[in-house]
């Protein structure tokens, strides 16, 4: 109990720090991956083989190696002196992204071919097959991958306590160094992690509960 | 291409139109990538010297050391991570209440939580001299209870008639664990199992974090304790380490790729056994002994949809 009320500051900018890494990479991820898995389902193969690439790439590689990549060479191409929390928040959002192209993708693949061709013989354009059939089947069945993946990300943001952003894992390493006993500090982590964990999945199936629809 | 739910087939002016989008997008992609080439190469990332590092014995050394010492961790991890998950699974699924529960909550804690603060934890608290086995305990507790919900949806995908046959021809509850379910999970869900391994594979790069001397911390050190040129060799060393990663992955994923293939094949490729023979009397020869394990396959073995959700990290 001690370790929490003497570094409550520390621990408090350390949760604020997780919860915004987690925000800023998730707008990063999902806007790049729908981007992403638009490419990979068009009709035009050069942006189809970036597509694959990129998600090959992404997905095969550790995500500490991209932290490396993007701590010291990605300031190299575009300008030095990024703050921590740039080039961390966009690792972690790069290496995401390829897993919700992933996701994207598959929900979109899942949505029978009858339905588009019923409505194009119907005479419906490209943005109305889209926006009134397509989407919103696929937008259901990405739901629940897309709540793991987010699950996934607010975990990995731990790295980036170890590349010197603040948030809880940075926290967890201070007050190591301090001398104070690793048990309870690590279930004050846990807890931290946990409780933005859980408001992400409660988040998702308070909006898989509203899609629902009886089929 | 012809047949996708978003585009119809092309029709001349979309072929147009298509052709216009490649050209520019391929430029448009191109461009990024040389102006990041430029931009690497102006600052001198790129220059001979950087490279030439690699042909000093020393370096080749200190990487062949360090790609053992990722393997040996991942090794014992893989092992660790399959052991504990088998337990874990046969603990949750089991008929004793505070076993179930104690599996469960287990599971479900470290499943939860950030690999690295377990890793660190293990180190700091347990095992601050032997970084190695931190790592391995740490992504064998939490690869373990990942790859026991891997199993349980396995188990759980054999049909029910399966155990209760076997129950029926009294077998112990050990016995069908052993000689029904688990097979048949395995055999089902062996590429998302081996999908979970690459998993595993790219974690262990986290033993970065802990100091262990595997490849990603001494890319780092290789790249800070040499000067050529008067800069770090950040860019080369890390283009070298992470094809070495990359390659260790995509080997590990064919590898799923390929049971995956095969599981396919199997479960077409089994004939169905012929009538029955005339003889009323059924001897032990015509009961299908081999199809048992072979039935695995019938079980949902393209579970793409349900095991990428587990694999994802």
């Amino acid at each position: 109990m001690n370790v929490l009320l003497d570094n409550f500051p520390e621990f408090r900018d350390g949760f604020i720090g997780t919860v915004s890494i987690t925000a800023v990479s998730s707008v990063i991820a999902l806007v790049l991956g729908v981007l992403i898995a638009g490419f990979r389902v068009s009709p035009v193969p050069p942006l189809r083989y970036f597509g694959t690439a990129w998600v090959t790439l992404m997905r095969n590689t550790p995500l500490t190696l991209l932290f490396l990549i993007f701590f010291f060479v990605v300031p190299e191409i575009l300008f030095p002196g990024m703050s921590s929390f740039v080039l961390g928040s966009l690792a972690l959002g790069f290496y995401t992204s390829s897993f919700v192209c992933e996701a994207v993708r598959s929900g979109i693949n899942t949505v029978p071919l009858g339905q588009a061709e019923a409505a194009r013989s119907i005479g419906m354009t490209f943005a109305q097959t889209l926006q009134i059939v397509v989407l919103p089947q696929a937008t259901r069945t990405v739901i629940p991958p897309l709540s793991s993946i987010f699950i996934a990300l607010t975990k990995n943001s731990a790295i980036a306590g170890a590349f010197s952003v603040a948030e809880l894992f940075g926290w967890q390493k201070l007050m190591s160094d301090k001398g104070y006993d690793i048990v309870p500090v690590f279930i004050w982590v846990a807890l931290g992690y946990l409780v933005v964990t859980f408001t992400i999945s409660g988040l998702f199936r308070l909006l898989e509960r509203r899609m629902e629809v009886a089929r | 291409m012809s047949a996708s739910v978003l585009y119809d087939a092309p029709g001349p002016k979309a072929v147009v139109r298509n052709r216009i989008y490649a050209v520019v997008g391929t430029l448009a992609i191109a461009a990024l990538i040389t102006v990041s080439i430029v931009r690497l190469a102006d600052k001198g990332h790129l220059a001979p010297a950087m490279w030439d590092i690699f042909n000093y014995t020393g370096i080749r050394q200190n990487i062949a050391d360090a790609l053992l010492a990722t393997l040996k961790a991942f090794g014992l991890a893989a092992i660790g991570s399959l052991v504990l998950g088998v337990l874990l699974v046969v603990g949750r699924l089991s008929d004793h209440k505070p076993i179930r529960w104690a599996a469960t909550t287990f599971i479900e804690l470290f499943r939860s939580l950030p690999l690295l603060i377990t890793i660190y934890a293990i180190w700091v608290g347990f095992l601050t001299d032997y970084s190695m086995w931190a790592l391995a305990a740490g992504l064998s507790v939490y690869n373990g209870c990942v790859q026991a919900e891997v199993l349980r949806a396995g188990i759980n995908s054999v049909p029910r008639g399966q155990s209760e046959a076997a129950y029926a021809l009294g077998m112990s509850k050990t016995q069908v664990m052993v000689s029904v379910l688990m097979p048949q999970a395995v055999r089902s869900m062996l590429p998302t199992i081996i999908g979970q391994l690459v998993v595993t594979l790219k974690d262990t790069s986290l033993g970065f974090i802990i100091l262990y001397p595997e490849l990603l911390q001494t890319a780092r050190l290789i790249a800070s304790n040499t000067q050529v040129n008067g800069q770090y060799p950040y860019v080369s060393t890390i283009v070298v380490i992470g094809t070495i990663y990359i390659a260790m992955c995509l080997l590990l994923s064919a590898l799923a790729t390929w049971i995956e293939k095969r599981g396919r094949r199997a479960k077409t490729g089994i004939k169905v056994a012929p009538g029955a023979p005339a003889s009323g009397i059924p001897t032990m020869d015509a009961v299908p002994g081999p199809d048992l394990g072979g039935a695995g396959g019938a079980g949902p073995t393209g579970d793409g949809a349900g095991g990428t959700g587990v694999t994802k990290n």
